[in-house]
């Protein structure tokens, strides 16, 4: 059968769920194969099977986590010309992005970001995207060489399809022209203790109307009511009432949860864009005519101040 | 020093976009704008040489015959002259003829640093300052939220989900800049008429030694097979808040199985 290669992510030890969701994809192409940057151990390769992946390429070079981007593009240009893959398939994140760039320019293929399905075509994968705004979708396809396919986070469900791998470490050289730009220095950023908000199925956001940082304490109590993550429009970042990190839309993330509930936020194109594929919008607004009420499923024309406690209240006591 | 900022014109983005019949984006159709997120390259190339590094600053820009609009506006905000590639046989390029003709520009007009946006606000890909610094041999050093250059190294602040980075090389080099790297500047009227004064050449493929096969809708890596319009959310129930409005959501929840 023909191999899918995937560049998978580990994170704390563990594969992260976001390359576990394009096994999931890359089974709908062909035989998945696993490409790790960095020792595979007992954990990784239990995880990797599990979902499906039926080789397990290690690639141990310290030059991969020293040096930004272009060593893993090496490693993955490396493992791609050894085994022919018929589609390639990376997280949609800033670093899987830049090294699939990297490694379609070395491979002379095509490259589409950002997919939110991949589906077995004719003559090659299928790639929707959806664009402008989430106003339009296209389908794509790579026409010449190995197809690379960034893969937006959420896009698929994680299936388990467990098969034992065979496992096998790679040695990839890294020449001088790919050591250039040097990991100085790292911090890891602590978590907050809520769903990731990209994975999360719940995210309560809040904007300029929320008023202030002190009132995204009720979203968090309201976020942990539910059991979501909390986000911020770029409005609200911007005043450093939130995180950066927690920015929806086109600067920032972009989220497909079940619930989207918006607090104080009116809901310009540019953050409509991140979020306009939840599955279900309930807004909050004083403005009667903010756009955020055109795409809300449920919507009250109310102050934030007023209805987000008492909903808090009326989540716990439903739930109790 | 010389430094190069890759800038793209693209469709305004509270327009109504859409796509031509031959499954491009329709430029033509709206108006246009320098990309928002270009305004920041732009912003942190003229702090460089604000900030006593001794520079010249180009902006270099791929597009059709409006993009020197792009152009004019950075211009407007500073630095000293800038050069349109335009050329029929571009319509239709993927990313990696738009990193090959860009990196191909870039050599010529000479650089130590180049510096790009984090993505175009149209493709929205954030590939081609990776490709370009492929293309180029030099080291990339990308989503910097916080930029200097020292002593022929540029050091950077990386945001990632996981980490906060530092990353550092030796230039030449490929940047690209983040919306969190500061304010953009308002160019003021008399910099607007000084920015019009400024010289703009402008360069075809043949300029560039690059062959009209290798860019274009005819050397494209990738096809556009459909496009179409996504059906529009429609607008659901709205109650005004009456002291009620929590119970409300609640009960939609419920009904919603979200709850």
């Amino acid at each position: 059968m023909s191999g899918v290669l995937v560049l998978v992510e580990t994170v704390d030890g563990t594969v992260r769920k976001a390359s576990l969701e394009l096994l999931t994809l890359a089974r709908r192409l062909g035989e998945p194969a696993a490409l790790v940057c960095g020792p595979a151990d007992e954990a990784v390769l239990e995880l990797l099977g599990e979902y499906g992946a039926a080789h397990v390429y290690a690639v141990e070079n310290p030059d991969l986590e020293e040096f930004l981007v272009a060593p893993k593009a090496e490693a993955l240009t490396a493992v791609v010309r050894r085994t022919a893959p018929v589609a390639v398939l990376v997280t949609a994140d800033h670093e899987g992005t830049e090294v699939a760039a990297r490694a379609a320019v070395r491979l002379d293929s095509g490259i589409i970001t950002d997919a939110v399905d991949v589906v077995a075509g004719d003559g090659g994968p299928l790639v929707t995207q959806s664009v402008f705004a989430g106003t339009w979708a296209t389908q794509s396809q790579v026409v010449r060489g190995t197809p690379l396919i960034t893969v937006r986070p959420n896009a698929v469900a994680p299936v388990a399809a467990p098969v034992e791998p065979v496992v096998e470490t790679v040695t990839v050289d890294v020449g001088a022209g790919d050591r250039g730009s040097r990991i100085a220095q790292r911090t890891p950023k602590t978590g907050t203790g809520r769903p990731d908000l990209t994975d999360a199925s719940v995210v309560v956001a809040g904007g300029r109307g929320m008023g202030s940082a002190e009132a995204f304490a009720l979203l968090e109590r309201l976020a942990d009511s539910l059991g979501g993550a909390v986000a911020a429009s770029r409005a609200a970042t911007d005043l450093g009432w939130y995180g950066h990190d927690f920015q929806i839309g086109q600067t920032g993330k972009t989220v497909a949860p079940q619930l989207y509930l918006a607090s104080g936020i009116s809901g310009a194109v540019q953050h409509r864009a991140g979020m306009r594929s939840s599955r279900t919008i309930v807004a909050i607004n004083k403005d009667p005519k903010a756009p955020m009420f055109r795409i809300a499923d449920f919507g009250v024309v109310g102050d934030a101040h007023a209805v987000l406690p008492a909903l808090i209240d009326e989540v716990e006591r439903r739930k109790g | 020093m010389k430094i190069v900022v890759l800038v793209k014109y693209v469709p305004e983005p509270t327009a109504a976009w859409r796509y031509s019949d031959d499954r491009t984006l329709d430029r033509a159709g709206v108006e246009g704008r320098l990309s928002e997120l270009d305004e920041y390259a732009v912003e942190q190339a003229l702090s460089l040489m604000e900030n006593g590094l001794s520079a010249t600053v180009t902006f270099v820009t791929m597009g059709p015959a409006r993009a020197v609009d792009g152009l004019r506006k950075a211009l407007a905000m500073g630095g000293d002259d800038g050069v349109h590639i335009s050329d029929e046989a571009l319509h239709g390029s993927d990313a990696l003829a738009t990193s090959l003709v860009l990196a191909r520009a870039v050599e010529r007009t000479g650089f130590d640093l180049v510096v790009c946006g984090m993505s175009s606000t149209d493709a929205e890909m954030s590939v081609v300052p990776a490709m370009v610094a492929d293309r180029l041999g030099v080291p990339q050093v990308t989503f910097a939220s916080a930029l200097s250059v020292d002593e022929g190294s540029v050091t950077i602040r990386r945001d990632g989900d996981t980490a906060v980075e530092e990353v550092v090389a030796t230039l030449p080099a490929v940047v690209s800049v983040t919306d969190q790297t500061g304010e953009v500047r308002y160019p003021s009227f008399k910099a607007i008429m000084a920015g019009k004064k400024k010289p703009v050449t402008t360069w075809t493929l043949a300029d560039l030694g690059v062959e009209p096969a290798l860019v274009g809708a005819a050397g494209a890596a990738t096809a556009v097979r459909s496009a179409a319009p996504q059906p529009s959310r429609q607008a659901g129930v709205v109650v005004v808040d009456d002291g009620g409005a929590a119970a409300q959501i609640a009960d939609f929840l419920v009904a919603q199985k979200l709850l």
